[in-house]
C-alpha cells in the first residue's frame, strides 16, 4: 500500500495533511502573495529560444519547450474549524524535441538559459536512444506558427487575489448551514489554480497564456446512531474555468429543479450556503427514503450527473489515443473503433444525439486559446444526430487518421509532465424545441431522477457501465413521488444513447466539471467540462444497491 | 544529490533546527530519483528521469503552525523557509487538533534500500521495453507496458530532539498483449525492491500467454459463481482488497460514518467480521515486502496485526485520535501481509469442478460505504475452470460484491505474493456477484 494511495480524492479529510500528494496541488508552498505574480514574456522567450537553438544544434527536426509557472491555493475546513490551507507553485520547464523519428523529453527546474540548453540537450539523447527500439516514426501534422500571441481566462475575480480569511469565512459558514439544519459532520474545500504557461516551438510560435480554474465543494454527512446507518451528500457546485466570482450567486444563473426536490442546478456562479443547507435536508431525508425496486425505469437526468456519463462513455470513448491502443496498458482502448467510425453510419445514439468537442467554450475547464502543442483551439462534431463523425486528436495523430490537421486536445499537468491527448470539453447539444425539466417529467410514467455524481465504473473499452448519483427521487405517472436510496443503473454505451428519447431546451443547459481526472503512465491530471440539459433516457436497468454484512 | 546520506541530510536538518526561534519546530527531507519508459502498439512512447530533493519545515507557536518548503539547501535558503515558516504560523488559526511534536523514537533498521535498483539506467529501460517488444512480436502479438523505478530517502528531526532517516528502492511493471485481431487481451504486473529479481521477459511471457488463451471469449449469464482471484485483482491500483485496507481508520468508525461502526456507537473492534482463515498484518522488515520505518510524524512503525483469525485486532490511530480516545498512535502502514497456504494459482484451478480464474480487475468504485460494497470489471484474461482445467475464455463481467462478504465466502487460500509492495495470497471465493456481461477485450 502506497501511502498516496491512501490519501483518496474522495476522502477530503485525510487529504488535508498530505496536500502535495493530490495531483496539480504540489509544488513549493509558497507565501500567497507570490501567486500574484508574473514572469515577463520576454524573458521567457529569450530561455525558449535557448532551448530550440540548444535542440536543433544537437540534431533535433522538431522542438517545443514548455515554461511553466503552476500555481494552487486550496483551503480545507471540517465542521467549525481550518484543517488546512496552503498556497504553492511549481515552476520549470520541459522540452520535447524529435531526433531520429523518435520523441525526447527533458524537464528542469533550472530556468535559465543554460538550463534549458541542458534539458533540450538531454531530451534529444533519450530520443537517440529510444529510437534503437522505434519501429514507426512520428509523424507531425503540419503546423504553421503563430508568432508571439497571447490568451487569458476570461475572468472577473482572479480568486488568489481574495484573501485567505474571505475564503475561510465562506467555507466555515457554509459549515454552519449544514449543522444548523442536520448534519453529523461537514468536509467543505476549495481548490483553485492558475498555469502561466508559455509554449514555443520550432514552427515559429511564442504563446503566453493564463489559465484559471476553481472549485468549491463539500460533503455533509448524517449518522443515525440508533440504526447505525449513515448518508452523505456532495455539493452540487462544479469546478469551473472562471475566476472569484463563481461564489457570488446570481438569479440569472439559477436553474429550478423539478418540483417537489428543492434542487437548484447551477451555471456561472453558484450559491454555497444555499446549497449546504439543502444538503443536510436531504442527507437526513436519505436516511429514511424508501430502498429501490430493481427494474427497468425511464431515467431523468439532470446535467450535474449525466456530465459523468458523457465524460465517461463519450468523452474518453472518442479519444483517439484509446482507440489507437497507446492507453492499452492501463486506462484501455475503445469500443469505437475506426472501422465502425469509416461506415459514417454507426449509431452511437439515437438521432437526438448531437455531441460537441469544444475547447473554447466560456467558463469551462477545458478552454484555452491554444493547446500544449501550439495549435489553436475550436470546436467540432465527435456525434452528429447519433453517428459516430469524429474523435479527438493530436499532431502525431492526425496521419494515422487520415487527417491534415490536429484538434487541439493536447495537455500537460505540469512543465515536469510530457504532454499528450486529453479530453476536449465533450458536451451534449440542448434539444431544440421548448422543454422545461418539468414538462418532461410530466410524460414518464415510471421513472428516476438522479441528480450529481455518484459512484461511476466502465469497461477498459466503455461498453458496460455502472453509475449511482448523488440525489434520487422515484416519478410515478408524471410526478416526482419522493426521495429513494441504493439506486444504481447499468447499460451499455450504445443501447444507452440510443434510448435517448427527449432532452431539454438551452434555458436548462449546464456544464458538469470533472477536476481531476487521471489518464497515462505516470498518471497525469487534466480538468474538463461536459455540458447539457436534462435528458431522459427510456428503459435502463436499474439495480439495488443495498447489502447487509451484519 | 538525490539521495543523501544519513550525515548530509541530518547536517543540513540539524541546521534549519538551530535557525528555528519557534516554541516548537520539525525538519523534513525527501528525496527521490525517478525513471520510466512507456511502450505500446510495439513502440516506446514516451521517457523520462527526474530527481528532486525538498525540505519541509513546519514551525509552531503554541496551537498554531506553519509549512515553508524549498528544495535549495544554503544557510540563507534555510534560514529564510525557517522564517516563512514561522510567519505563516503567527498568522494561522489555533489547531483544535493539536498534539505536540514527538520526543526522540526507537526505530527498527530498515531493510528496503536496493543500490542496484537506485542504479537502473535509461539503456536499462530500453532494454526492458526492447526485450517485452520482442517476445510479443515474435508472437504476432502486440504489447504495451510501463516500467517505472525509483530510490528514495526520507530524514526527520525537531526541537525535542526526534532524529529519524530511511531509504527506500522500488520497480513497478506491468504489461498488457493484446492479439492483433484485438480479440485477445492479457495482462501481467509485478514489483520488486530488488532489480536483481526482474525477468521483464518472464512477465511479459504471461500476459502474452493470457492474451493468446483469452481469443474468442464466450458468454456466460451473470450470476453468482466461484471464483479465483489472483493478487493483481486484489491489490493492485485497481484491487478488491485496497479499499478494506483503507477503511481501518479508528476515527471514521468511532464517528458512525464507516463498515466498522457499530450500531449504538463505537466501532466493531475485537468482533469476528471476517472467515476465521483471514489474518492481516503489517511487518515494515518482511524481507519480501520491505517497507518503511516511520511515518510522517515519526511514529515509529512496527509489526502490527490488523485482523487475526477473522477478529478485528486494531485500528489505525492518528495522533490525535489515539490521545483522545487514551490509546497508543499508530503510524500508518505502509504494506499489507495476508497471510496464505501453500497452494500456487495452478494448484487452485486443479481443486476447482467449476469456477471463473479473474486475473485483473478494473475501475473499482464505492457503491455503499456502510457495507462496503463496490463494483467493477474482469479484464485482461478471464477464463472459465471445469474439473480442474481452464475449458475457455469467457466475456468479462461486471461485478457488484463487498470485500467484506467476499472475505466470509473464502473455499481456499493460495501461497501469498507480491504486489503493490503488499503480500496477497490467490484466493478461491464462492458466491461471488457478476452482475452483467461486458464486451470489452
Amino acid at each position: 500500500m502506497k501511502r498516496r494511495e491512501f490519501v483518496g480524492l474522495t476522502s477530503l479529510a485525510a487529504g488535508a495533511l498530505f496536500l502535495p500528494s493530490i495531483p496539480g496541488f504540489g509544488g513549493s508552498l509558497v507565501d500567497p502573495e507570490r501567486l500574484l505574480e508574473q514572469v515577463d514574456p520576454a524573458v521567457k522567450k529569450r530561455m525558449a529560444d535557448a532551448a530550440l537553438n540548444a535542440a536543433k544544434s544537437a540534431g533535433a527536426t522538431y522542438a517545443d519547450v514548455r515554461i511553466g509557472r503552476y500555481l494552487n491555493q486550496s483551503v480545507f475546513t471540517r465542521e467549525k474549524q481550518v484543517q488546512n490551507i496552503a498556497s504553492g507553485e511549481s515552476y520549470g520547464a520541459g522540452v520535447r524535441v524529435i531526433a531520429n523519428g523518435t520523441w525526447g523529453f527533458a524537464a528542469t527546474n533550472s530556468v535559465t538559459e543554460a538550463g534549458l540548453a541542458k534539458a533540450a540537450q538531454l531530451a534529444v539523447q533519450i530520443a537517440k536512444a529510444n529510437s534503437k527500439v522505434q519501429k514507426e516514426q512520428v509523424q507531425l501534422a503540419p503546423q504553421k506558427g503563430y508568432g508571439e500571441v497571447s490568451w487569458k481566462t476570461p475572468i472577473q475575480q482572479n480568486a488568489f487575489e481574495v484573501p485567505i480569511a474571505q475564503k475561510v469565512e465562506l467555507l466555515l459558514a457554509a459549515n454552519a448551514k449544514a449543522l444548523d439544519n442536520g448534519a453529523s459532520f461537514v468536509n467543505s474545500s476549495l481548490f483553485q489554480i492558475n498555469e502561466q504557461k508559455y509554449f514555443a516551438s520550432t514552427d515559429g510560435s511564442y504563446i503566453d497564456q493564463d489559465i484559471h480554474r476553481i472549485w468549491p465543494t463539500f460533503t455533509v454527512s448524517v449518522v443515525d446512531r440508533a440504526t447505525g446507518k449513515f448518508r452523505s451528500r456532495d455539493a452540487l457546485s462544479s469546478p469551473m474555468g472562471l475566476g472569484y466570482e463563481y461564489l457570488t450567486p446570481k438569479a440569472v444563473d439559477q436553474v429550478a429543479g423539478p418540483a417537489g426536490t428543492g434542487l437548484i442546478g447551477y451555471r456561472n456562479s453558484y450559491d454555497i450556503l444555499a446549497d449546504a443547507t439543502l444538503a443536510a435536508k436531504q442527507a437526513k431525508e436519505k436516511i429514511t427514503a424508501k430502498s429501490v425496486v430493481p427494474g427497468k425505469y425511464d431515467l431523468v437526468l439532470d446535467p450535474n450527473h449525466l456530465g459523468l456519463t458523457i465524460h465517461e462513455s463519450i468523452g474518453h470513448a472518442t479519444e483517439l489515443d484509446r482507440v489507437l491502443g497507446y492507453e492499452a496498458n492501463y486506462a484501455g482502448t475503445s469500443f469505437a473503433t475506426l472501422d465502425k467510425w469509416k461506415t459514417k453510419n454507426f449509431q452511437y445514439g439515437s438521432k437526438l444525439v448531437n455531441i460537441v468537442a469544444d475547447k473554447t467554450q466560456p467558463g469551462s475547464l477545458g478552454a484555452v486559446g491554444y493547446d500544449d502543442e501550439g495549435v489553436k483551439t475550436g470546436q467540432w462534431d465527435l456525434i452528429k444526430n447519433g453517428v459516430l463523425v469524429d474523435y479527438q486528436k493530436i499532431r502525431d495523430q492526425a496521419g494515422i487518421v487520415g487527417q491534415d490537421h490536429s484538434d487541439g486536445c493536447c495537455y500537460a499537468q505540469s512543465w515536469q509532465d510530457v504532454q499528450f491527448q486529453r479530453m476536449a470539453n465533450v458536451s451534449l447539444q440542448p434539444g431544440t424545441a421548448k422543454m422545461s425539466v418539468d414538462d418532461m417529467i410530466k410524460n414518464v410514467d415510471k421513472g428516476v431522477y438522479i441528480a450529481g455524481r455518484g459512484s461511476y465504473s466502465i469497461d477498459q473499452q466503455r461498453y458496460n457501465f455502472q453509475f449511482g448519483g448523488t440525489v434520487f427521487y422515484a416519478i410515478e405517472k408524471g410526478k416526482i413521488a419522493g426521495m429513494i436510496e441504493d439506486v444504481a443503473y447499468q447499460a451499455n454505451t450504445q443501447e444507452f444513447w440510443n434510448s435517448c428519447a427527449a432532452i431539454c431546451d438551452r434555458s436548462d443547459y449546464r456544464m458538469f466539471g470533472s477536476f481531476f481526472d487521471g489518464k497515462g503512465q505516470p498518471s497525469q491530471v487534466s480538468a474538463v467540462s461536459h455540458g447539457s440539459a436534462t435528458t431522459r433516457f427510456n428503459g435502463v436497468n436499474v439495480i439495488n444497491t443495498a447489502r447487509k454484512i451484519g | 544529490m538525490a539521495i543523501l546520506s544519513k550525515d548530509e541530510a541530518q547536517n543540513i536538518l540539524k541546521k534549519v533546527i538551530s535557525f528555528s526561534k519557534a516554541d516548537e519546530c520539525s525538519a523534513t527531507l525527501n528525496g527521490r530519483m525517478r525513471g520510466n519508459i512507456r511502450y505500446a502498439r510495439n513502440n516506446v512512447s514516451t521517457a523520462g528521469a527526474s530527481d528532486n530533493v525538498s525540505l519541509v519545515v513546519e514551525s509552531r507557536f503554541g496551537k498554531r503552525a506553519g509549512v515553508a518548503t524549498c528544495n535549495q539547501f544554503d544557510d540563507d535558503t534555510l534560514r529564510r523557509c525557517v522564517q516563512r515558516a514561522e510567519e505563516i504560523a503567527k498568522l494561522a488559526p489555533e489547531d483544535p487538533e493539536y498534539v505536540p511534536l514527538l520526543g526522540p523514537q526507537q526505530y527498527l533498521t530498515p531493510v528496503s534500500f536496493a543500490q542496484s535498483t537506485a542504479s537502473i539506467t535509461p539503456d536499462f529501460r530500453a532494454q526492458v521495453a526492447g526485450d517485452s517488444i520482442a517476445a510479443c512480436q515474435s508472437r504476432s502479438l502486440t504489447a504495451a507496458g510501463y516500467l517505472e523505478d525509483g530510490a528514495t530517502f526520507t530524514a526527520l528531526r525537531n526541537s525535542k530532539g526526534l532524529e529519524a532517516y530511511q531509504q527506500g528502492t522500488n520497480l513497478d511493471f506491468s504489461v498488457t498483449v493484446r492479439t492483433a485481431d484485438g480479440k485477445g487481451s492479457g495482462y501481467a504486473v509485478a514489483d520488486f525492491t530488488d532489480v536483481s529479481k526482474f525477468d521483464a521477459k518472464a512477465i511479459t511471457k504471461i500476459a502474452a500467454d493470457k492474451a493468446a488463451g483469452s481469443v474468442n471469449a464466450q458468454a456466460m449469464e451473470p450470476g453468482k459463481y466461484t471464483v479465483i482471484l489472483e493478487p493483481a485483482a486484489l491489490v493492485s491500483d485497481e484491487g478488491l482488497l485496497n479499499r478494506l485496507f483503507y477503511e481501518l481508520g479508528a476515527r471514521e468508525a468511532d464517528e458512525g460514518r464507516s463498515f466498522l461502526s457499530k450500531k449504538g456507537g463505537g466501532n466493531k473492534l475485537g468482533q469476528k467480521l471476517f472467515d476465521e482463515r483471514v489474518t492481516i498484518y503489517s511487518d515494515p522488515l518482511n524481507p519480501e515486502v520491505p517497507s518503511n520505518v516511520f511515518d510522517g510524524d515519526g511514529l515509529p512503525a512496527k509489526k502490527m496485526t490488523w485482523i487475526e483469525k477473522g477478529v478485528l485486532k486494531n485500528l489505525y490511530y492518528s495522533r490525535f485520535w489515539a490521545e483522545k480516545n487514551k490509546v497508543a498512535a499508530t503510524a500508518f502502514p505502509n504494506n499489507f501481509i495476508m497471510t496464505g497456504g501453500t497452494q500456487t494459482t495452478a494448484d487452485l484451478i486443479k481443486g476447482t469442478a467449476k469456477g471463473i480464474l479473474v486475473t485483473r480487475l478494473w475501475y473499482i468504485r464505492d457503491v455503499d460505504p456502510q457495507s462496503l460494497l463496490v463494483t467493477g470489471l474482469t479484464r485482461d484474461g478471464t477464463f472459465y475452470i471445469e474439473n480442474g482445467k481452464i475449458k475457455h475464455p469467457v466475456k468479462n463481467f461486471r461485478f457488484n460484491e463487498s470485500p467484506v462478504i467476499m472475505l466470509n465466502n473464502i473455499e481456499a487460500i493460495g501461497k501469498p505474493q507480491r504486489l503493490g509492495g503488499n503480500l496477497v495470497p490467490p484466493l478461491k471465493i464462492r458466491d461471488f456477484t457478476f452482475t452483467s456481461l461486458s464486451d470489452a477485450v
